[in-house]
């Protein structure tokens, strides 16, 4: 069993400082900032490793950080420019029976995401749910629909912090 | 059994064009168990490739729990998985305790977990009851809803409701339990302990049932790892993997329990037969668990942790228990509001769908239904 710090330590060395931050600031979990682009080559690396053999994707999520410039809309509703959106990624080892979190962050304007469906199958719905409920874009991956909502949903991502309840749907008003 | 057919030696044998078929199977399927469409392509009777369309129950729970303080979500939890309520509440309280960072009383966390088995021997009873039925045997699902009435008349008696409970709380419950429980309780589990032989009896060893299930719909080990599956369907294929032990929560720790795996008894393991029968003896582990802890039931205040405003500091937290179906997951982020700022739900129901295709492939079409019932699904969860 390792902790977070040591599996930080053991990529660190592997893939040097420029991708990776560890933040400890907050009070439950801890996690490991990986860049975008990189996280299916330090995923694969987490699942190979004979000291980390993270064979196991718990749980992916896609997250709007609703950090960027905020205004208000002429309806009173708010819309967020700039920013980012996350992902946040639990890992377990079934093996050796140790956990860790990843955490990607993306431009709002451009969310593009290196795909770890290759890594685990097992992300391949949980992408095509962030996609669907986020708009983030995951790169690679071999089949990114929309999974829960229409497929000819129009109106946006709806999980987004500035998403707007649309008064029609396929030209049907919709009812509240 | 996976069969593979050489189309073009078909074709030349009987003098007929062959060509692909979709077949869509749902929204409204009695199998399906819910609002389901599978799209299967189809090569005569054996299926090449079948894809599950989801989203018809869709309400955005999700979104839903933005909008509230964190008390006025569990009631939404309760309708993810609405054959298990309690544990999904079980969940989402666990996850927002660890946020909080509080403790609660001991005689909750016995309570919790006395309510926890109870649904979960409740939730397999519909499971394997509904399977019975897909496969063609009317009379174990009438014996086993006849029992799970007698759970949910005990969910009645206890807080009000019988599938929708909002009962366990953040901090502790909704109600302390009624004088007469524990005796009620330990009558039920004497009368249930022989019902599970009658099953046994009735469906488990059935010819035409072992005919049906065994071999069918194999789920080898590393793939079932590599695809997320957890619970029932990752122990038939025969992995030693359950959350209550090896990630314990809760007083899990303090009881004495197996955990029953797919040995491939009728078949190979990870066939349909091994998640039925894992599920047959999970009932009986669930049955040992509530027995020691209804009769060591701690005294106590169920209300005394109950903090009368939940206003969580910033941080997130990403905790998991042992649903009936398998792993289910909160990610809850706090932005020190008393709002969660986001909820996200990994529900087992969910990730099971994603591997069927996987599983589907090379299978005639009449198995479809014996695996999709193996697996067991609630679509409210799948689509949350």
């Amino acid at each position: 069993m390792k902790t977070t710090e040591e599996i930080f330590t053991i990529l660190k060395n592997n893939f040097g400082d420029a991708m990776l931050e560890l933040v400890t600031s907050q009070p439950v979990e801890h996690f490991i900032k990986v860049n975008p682009i990189e996280i299916n080559k330090v995923c694969l690396f987490l699942r190979e490793n004979e000291e980390l053999l993270f064979d196991s994707l718990m749980n992916l999520s896609g997250v709007d950080d609703a950090n960027g410039k905020k205004s208000a809309d002429t309806d009173g509703t708010q819309i967020i420019s700039g920013g980012t959106l996350s992902v946040f990624y639990h890992l377990e080892s079934t093996k050796l029976h140790h956990k860790i979190t990843l955490k990607v962050s993306t431009e709002r304007e451009k969310p593009e995401v290196a795909s770890v469906e290759s890594t685990w199958r097992h992300a391949d719905w949980h992408e095509r749910e962030a996609y669907d409920l986020l708009g983030i874009i995951f790169l690679n991956h071999p089949d990114l629909r929309r999974i829960l909502m229409p497929y000819d949903w129009e109106a946006g991502y709806p999980l987004r912090k500035d998403y707007k309840n649309p008064e029609f749907y396929l030209g049907m008003k919709v009812p509240y | 059994m996976s069969i593979t057919i050489e189309k073009n030696k078909l074709e030349h044998k009987t003098g007929f064009r062959t060509e692909e078929m979709v077949l869509n199977m749902g929204p409204q399927h009695p199998s399906t168990h819910g609002v389901l469409r599978l799209e299967l392509e189809l090569e005569g009777e054996i299926i090449t490739n079948a894809i599950p369309h989801i989203g018809y129950l869709h309400r955005c729970f999700e979104k839903h729990a933005e909008a509230m303080n964190y008390s006025q979500v569990i009631p939404y939890t309760d309708r993810m998985d609405y054959l298990a309520s309690m544990y999904n509440e079980f969940g989402y309280a666990i996850a927002v305790e660890k946020l909080l960072g509080i403790q609660v009383p001991e005689r909750v966390e016995y309570i919790r977990v006395i309510m926890g088995e109870l649904q979960r021997i409740a939730s397999h009873l519909v499971a394997l009851g509904t399977y019975a039925v897909d496969i063609g045997a009317f009379t174990p699902f009438l014996f086993c809803f006849r029992d799970r009435e007698k759970i949910l008349s005990l969910f009645e008696q206890t807080c009000g409701a019988r599938l929708l409970y909002n009962y366990i709380w953040v901090g502790g419950l909704s109600h302390d339990l009624h004088p007469d429980f524990v005796n009620q309780t330990n009558e039920f589990i004497k009368y249930f302990r022989p019902k599970i032989k009658e099953l046994n009896d009735l469906l488990t060893k059935n010819k035409i049932f072992i005919d049906r299930t065994a071999n069918v719909g194999v789920l080898p080990l590393d793939v079932a790892i590599n695809y997320g599956i957890s619970g029932p369907n990752l122990r038939g294929s025969g992995f030693k993997w359950d959350i209550r032990k090896n990630d314990s929560y809760s007083v899990y720790n303090k009881f004495d329990f197996d955990i029953p795996v797919g040995e491939g008894l009728m078949g190979k393991v990870g066939d349909c037969w091994d998640r039925y029968y894992v599920r047959i003896l999970e009932m009986e582990e669930s049955l040992k668990i509530i027995e020691q802890a209804v009769n060591n039931l701690p005294e106590g205040d169920v209300a005394s942790a109950i903090p009368k405003r939940i206003k969580p500091p910033v941080g997130q937290v990403y905790s998991r228990v042992e649903n009936p179906r398998g792993e289910l997951g909160y990610f809850i982020i706090s932005d020190g509001s008393i709002n969660p700022f986001r909820v996200k739900v990994k529900g087992p129901s969910f990730v099971h769908l994603g591997v069927l295709n996987e599983i589907l492939k090379g299978h005639m079409i009449a198995d479809v239904i014996a695996i999709l019932g193996s697996i067991d699904i609630v679509l409210g969860e799948v689509d949350r």
